[in-house]
């Protein structure tokens, strides 16, 4: 698998707008210079930042979507379905559209991307807790994605009203971020989300044992000695962190967080959450990295929104599933 | 305290039982007493809706007790950390695992949990209880299977593996025979008979075959939410506790071969 990570990685990369030899591209990437100046450059500035963001969102994102379905315990939860991409957005929208005071951050490229990330990790901490509570009272799993979906028309609601009352270049940079994009990150924005996913990683492996018990049940967790309050705040934090900071940088991403867990657990025949953390980080990081590779193929000079690919991917993914299995299990 | 007494490890005390939520407590039965040494057999008894699984949940810490008191080896259930009780009581419950996705093996190794390190890594103790708890179940050949390709009573004997890998002094089980035909009810509690007597442990359950627990169990509760009689199924008998359990037009006991008549 890992070998997979490492082809799709570099098929990512020597593909492009730009076609460049692949013995150039090992070259550059191997520390030699390539024959052209640009394509170095277009290499570590443009092509290796993107690919590294796809790898960080693609597993991040599978990562949040296997912790939620662990922890509702619903073979449909993922940071999109369940509305924590919603939460994200209207972070993102208030902080970009919502206020004029931000113009003013501008200047200062590192405090609004930190601004961002802490907003958009806000917005979907915050419909996090309510789905939380929420799956506390209710223990039918459909309410829940139906919570879930009347967060994502209260954000688009509220996201409407903001851009009616904003200006043009604000509702385009918030519309621009909304197609979701992996292209854009500079290296110190990458190292912030870096940094940020790194966290949620950790938190997650703290978590193994209390994953693995919830598997069984919150009240056969309790049994087993498990501190459920805590490891509930950890696993929460852990996807907030993920989920919203991921979606932060590079906008709301479809399916990512749903389809992979599943796709994994079809691979493996295991629950065990040691074994699937680093499966499904794996698979998400290589899927991320062909999903981005075809945005970019089928005319060479534009670039898809990654969004839209994820989507036509995913979609089908879990449609199949559900279909072939008849019921989802997780 | 005489002798008998020392070896008492689970307890109630004129406990209440229920559900509270902030501004009203409903009590669902209360002036429950016993006591059950290690090595014996209990059943808790009783009509619908009289709390047999309220009392089971309450005895699990699964739920708050309302009054009274619950003790381990003298030790109050209110004051034992999660983490140590899961070296104490293990369950067996009605509600559904979460994910049916786990294989056999995966879910009687969860037993482990209060044993195990930070990351749940089975130590080769580890795998040999699991792997006899399995035998004591005969899951061997299902061990690599999903949970949700079992039967009821093959999920059953998991759920029960599961508890005795845990290693605990005391199992709860909440009506482990339902949904399951007379043979595997009689399999199911045969071995909680043999579990009792062979691993020397308390094993209490509820259920609805009171024929049976006359027959098998050691000692039984007969739950009628408020004198609660509780002994020997015969002292049971003798006292004419069981006549009383059903409104006596519809079902009468017969107390020479311990079984109800229509």
């Amino acid at each position: 698998m890992l070998l997979m990570l490492v082809i799709s990685f570099t098929i990512n990369i020597g593909l492009g707008s730009v076609s460049i030899p692949f013995d150039e591209l090992l070259n550059s990437l191997f520390g030699n210079a390539a024959e052209k100046e640009s394509w170095d450059y277009i290499i570590w500035n443009y092509r290796i930042p993107k690919a590294f963001t796809a790898i960080l969102v693609g597993s991040g994102l599978s990562l949040s979507g296997l912790l939620m379905q662990t922890l509702f315990r619903n073979p449909l939860a993922g940071p999109f379905v369940l509305g924590i991409s919603s939460g994200a957005s209207l972070g993102a929208a208030i902080l970009i559209m919502g206020t004029t005071a931000i113009s003013g951050l501008l200047t200062f490229e590192f405090v609004n991307d930190l601004s961002l990330a802490i907003a958009a990790s806000l917005g979907s901490f915050l419909v996090l807790l309510v789905v939380m509570i929420v799956a506390t009272r209710v223990k039918d799993t459909m309410a829940l994605l139906i919570i879930g979906l009347m967060f994502g028309s209260i954000t688009a609601a509220i996201v409407s009203v903001l851009s009616y009352f904003t200006n043009a270049e604000k509702l385009q940079r918030y519309v621009y971020w909304s197609f979701g994009s992996i292209g854009n990150l500079t290296w110190s924005q990458l190292v912030l989300l870096l940094v940020l996913v790194l966290i949620g990683i950790l938190l997650s492996i703290l978590s193994i044992k209390s994953l693995n018990a919830l598997l069984l049940g919150e009240n056969y967790a309790r049994s087993l000695g498990i501190d459920l309050k805590k490891s509930r705040y950890i696993i929460i934090i852990a996807t907030g962190l993920l989920a919203g900071g991921i979606t932060a940088f590079a906008g709301p991403i479809a399916f990512v967080g749903l389809a992979v867990p599943h796709l994994t657990r079809q691979l493996f025949n295991t629950m065990d959450h040691k074994v699937l953390i680093a499966a499904v980080m794996i698979y998400g990081a290589v899927l991320m990295l062909l999903c981005d590779t075809l945005a970019q193929l089928p005319t060479s000079a534009h670039v898809l929104p990654i969004n839209a690919i994820t989507s036509i991917i995913g979609a089908p993914v879990v449609i199949w599933l559900l279909v072939r299995k008849r019921k989802m299990i997780f | 305290m005489d002798s008998k007494e020392q070896h008492i490890t689970l307890k109630a005390e004129n406990l209440s039982i229920g559900y509270a939520s902030k501004n009203k407590e409903t009590l669902i039965a209360q002036n429950i007493d016993f006591n059950v040494q290690l090595g014996e057999l209990v059943a808790i008894i009783g009509i619908n809706g009289i709390g047999k699984s309220t009392l089971l949940r309450t005895l699990a810490k699964v739920q708050p007790k309302l009054a009274g008191t619950i003790k381990i080896e003298q030790a109050d259930l209110d004051y034992i950390k999660p983490f140590d009780l899961a070296s104490k009581i293990s369950v067996v419950l009605t509600e559904p695992i979460a994910s049916k996705n786990l294989t056999v093996i995966e879910l009687v190794a969860l037993g482990r949990q209060p044993y195990t390190n930070w990351l749940g890594t089975l130590s080769e103790h580890d795998r040999s209880r699991i792997i006899d708890a399995m035998t004591q179940m005969e899951l061997d050949s299902l061990q690599h299977k999903k949970c949700h390709e079992l039967s009821d009573g093959q999920l059953q004997r998991v759920m029960i593996a599961r508890a005795l890998a845990q290693d605990t002094p005391i199992i709860l089980l909440d009506e482990p025979t339902t949904h399951l035909d007379l043979y595997h009810k009689v399999r199911i509690l045969k071995l909680l008979k043999h579990i009792s007597k062979e691993a020397h442990k308390i094993v209490i359950f509820t259920t609805h075959e009171i024929e049976m627990a006359i027959q098998l169990c050691d000692k039984i509760l007969l739950l009628d939410g408020k004198t609660n009689p509780f002994g020997k199924p015969n002292e049971l008998i003798e006292k004419k506790a069981f006549e009383r359990i059903f409104p006596s037009d519809t079902i009468t006991f017969d107390p020479d071969t311990g079984s109800f008549r229509i």
